[in-house]
């Protein structure tokens, strides 16, 4: 495990620091408020390498590992949740799902383009009666000639509408049948492809979340993923490492909230001294570092294990669950110190206080975390 | 066009500035040292230089190990390759003749209008005078064409615009450009990118500190209703005698 960040790990984090500051926090509080997402902070981000963390040199990305990755998604959820966990869905999961499970061809193809954001990427598992329950999806794919044709609907899509290509996960076989499901690209432009309803969110106002539909929509059968039948199965890896990306963010919302209240409360006096300076205010402080530590180290750990190309499914699991909590308890203590002014949009820990509940239900809820890690333990 | 950069190291502009050793020693302990922001300035223009005319960058620093990462960041921003002098930068003068002895066949010199911590300001004008070449101090804008570089600083009342041929030496001032961010691409290649390290010049020091001292702390305002001129008066005279 790492306790001492290499230097490259540190050099990420300030890049995105000064990033963030420059073109993000300016104009964060709009944005939220209006629901807008910002793709030219997109394309900036792409420039800079950061849409392409993980993919190899080869395909135009930046070649780094997790820690740079976990890294980066931090430090962007320390100023914006928003654009931290839209930068997390195009990294690892669409771009996630081509580079583990396309082959050379398609990788060459979508690879380039996604890596440095001149295409932006959304990937569809999640329906509006299917949540957790993947196998009950109902959006399906039939073969016809070289074709597959794509009928149903996906929900709570990042990018469903702003996405130029998304990963689609549709029945090609028996409800209930984790061997029954298979994965798709498809581009923006096809034929019978649309973006839905947006949603209006708690949270996250800046990552655009919306449904995608798709209507008779013919997909090349080149445009498949691995084997037809194994889009369930590579789903639940492609989300083995979501889970790293989800709790990276969870830990920048939470040391952001923990960094705002602690300035806070040196700064705030009442009855003649610092806040600070009171136990009710000082325990706070104490177990938020406390968890935000502790959450660092289960991201450490998976980030360290999944470099290794060793099995993460539990530990991003207890990363997930575990930092998505501390995310919720940090930012709801932050909001208890700022008291009253906490309350309002004027100080950003009631941003942080909207964004963090995300956390806990995107990309698997805290109690199907819970489920993969019984079942993890419970196997042997 | 080959550029040489001089690059500081400094405390982080947030540090609360402490001292050890009988206030003889700036107290390091949890500091985060960054490059000096003028200096990232100079780096940045003189990338954007060199690019556009085929040319490299090289940043020189006089500073002990530690402040490597600092100078991989400037390697990640673009920089070509990179000098550490081994010493400690005693004052202007000591770093400006540790630079000197290895600032020979560049084009151009560039260097910070000052370092945000001794803000001595005297690096650029020292070099000049050691190299016997001319120097432009606290200059807002750096061109070149037809083998010449062009100048603007900001003076009292208005701009002045000089030029000159190279080799040059110039200070960057604050509105010279925007610091580059480093991308990705940079700091995975700024890890195998050369760092020589070179033994510096014996030279006797030139000066030495006695000791340091904190600026008193600021006091409470004082609001003085505007109708009561006299009560001001009394003040500025009586108990603050400024007047």
């Amino acid at each position: 495990m790492h306790f001492q960040e290499d230097e490259s790990v540190r050099m990420v984090r300030q890049t995105v620091r000064d990033f963030a500051e420059k073109h993000i926090r300016p104009d964060m509080m709009v944005w939220d408020e209006a629901q807008h997402f910002p793709v030219d902070v997109f394309k900036g981000l792409g420039e800079l390498g950061l849409m392409g963390v993980l993919v190899p040199e080869s395909y135009g990305g930046s070649g780094f590992g997790y820690y740079e990755y976990a890294a980066a998604i931090e430090e962007l959820a320390k100023v914006c949740g928003s654009i931290g966990l839209s930068m997390a869905a195009h990294n690892s999961l669409c771009t996630g799902h081509i580079m583990q499970f396309g082959n050379e061809e398609q990788k060459q193809r979508w690879l380039p383009k996604l890596a440095i954001a001149e295409w932006i990427g959304a990937w569809g598992l999640t329906e509006a009666n299917t949540g957790s329950d993947a196998l009950r999806m109902k959006c399906v794919a039939k073969k016809e000639g070289n074709e597959w044709v794509l009928n149903g609907a996906k929900n709570w899509i990042t990018h469903g509408i702003s996405g130029d290509i998304a990963v689609v996960l549709a029945r090609t076989g028996d409800l209930l049948d984790s061997h029954g499901i298979t994965a798709f690209v498809v581009e923006r432009g096809t034929p019978g492809f649309s973006g839905g309803k947006k949603e209006n969110k708690l949270g996250m106002r800046a990552s655009e979340t919306s449904e995608m539909i798709f209507q008779d929509c013919r997909i090349p059968e080149e445009n498949v993923l691995g084997n037809i039948g194994d889009g369930f199965i590579q789903a639940m890896k492609v989300l083995d490492g979501g889970r790293i990306s989800i709790a990276a963010l969870s830990l920048g919302i939470a040391k952001g909230a923990y960094e705002a209240a602690l300035k806070y409360s040196k700064e705030r006096e009442q009855f003649g001294q610092p806040i600070s300076n009171f136990q009710a205010i000082a325990f706070k402080l104490a177990d938020m570092t406390t968890k935000i530590e502790a959450a660092e180290l289960l991201i450490q750990e998976s980030c360290d294990l999944k470099n290794k190309g060793k099995n993460v499914n539990k530990v991003s699991a207890m990363a997930k669950y575990y930092a998505s909590e501390v995310s919720v308890f940090c930012a709801n203590e932050a909001v208890q110190i700022f008291g009253g002014y906490g309350y309002t949009k004027d100080f950003p820990v009631e941003k942080f206080y909207r964004d963090c509940k995300l956390c806990t239900i995107g990309e698997g809820t805290s109690e199907i975390q819970k489920l993969v890690i019984s079942r993890a333990i419970l196997k042997d | 066009m080959k550029v040489l950069v001089c690059m500081s190291v400094v405390p982080d502009t947030t540090t609360k500035i402490t001292f050890t050793e009988n206030n003889t020693h700036f107290n390091k302990d949890g500091v985060q040292f960054i490059i000096n922001p003028y200096d990232e300035l100079a780096i940045t223009r003189g990338l954007e230089l060199a690019e556009a005319n085929s040319g490299s960058v090289t940043v020189v620093h006089v500073g002990p190990a530690e402040n490597e990462a600092s100078i991989r960041k400037a390697l990640s921003m673009g920089v070509t390759d990179a000098i550490r002098i081994d010493a400690l930068a005693i004052d202007a003068q000591f770093v400006a003749e540790q630079i000197a002895e290895i600032a020979h066949g560049y084009d151009l010199i560039l260097t910070g209008r000052e370092s945000i911590d001794y803000n001595g300001g005297a690096v650029c004008g020292l070099l000049g005078a050691l190299l016997n070449i001319p120097s432009a101090n606290v200059v807002t804008e750096i061109n070149y064409a037809d083998g010449t570089f062009s100048f603007t600083r900001d003076i009292d009342g208005g701009r002045e615009m000089l030029s000159c041929k190279g080799p040059v030496v110039a200070s960057a001032q604050k509105d010279l450009c925007e610091p580059r961010i480093p991308n990705m691409r940079g700091i995975m290649a700024a890890r195998t990118k050369p760092l020589q390290v070179l033994p510096p010049k014996d030279l006797i020091n030139a000066s030495q500190v006695s000791s340091y001292e904190s600026p008193a702390p600021k006091s409470g305002v004082k609001l003085i209703d505007p109708s009561n001129a006299q009560e001001l008066i009394h003040i500025l005279r009586n108990e603050l005698k400024v007047i």
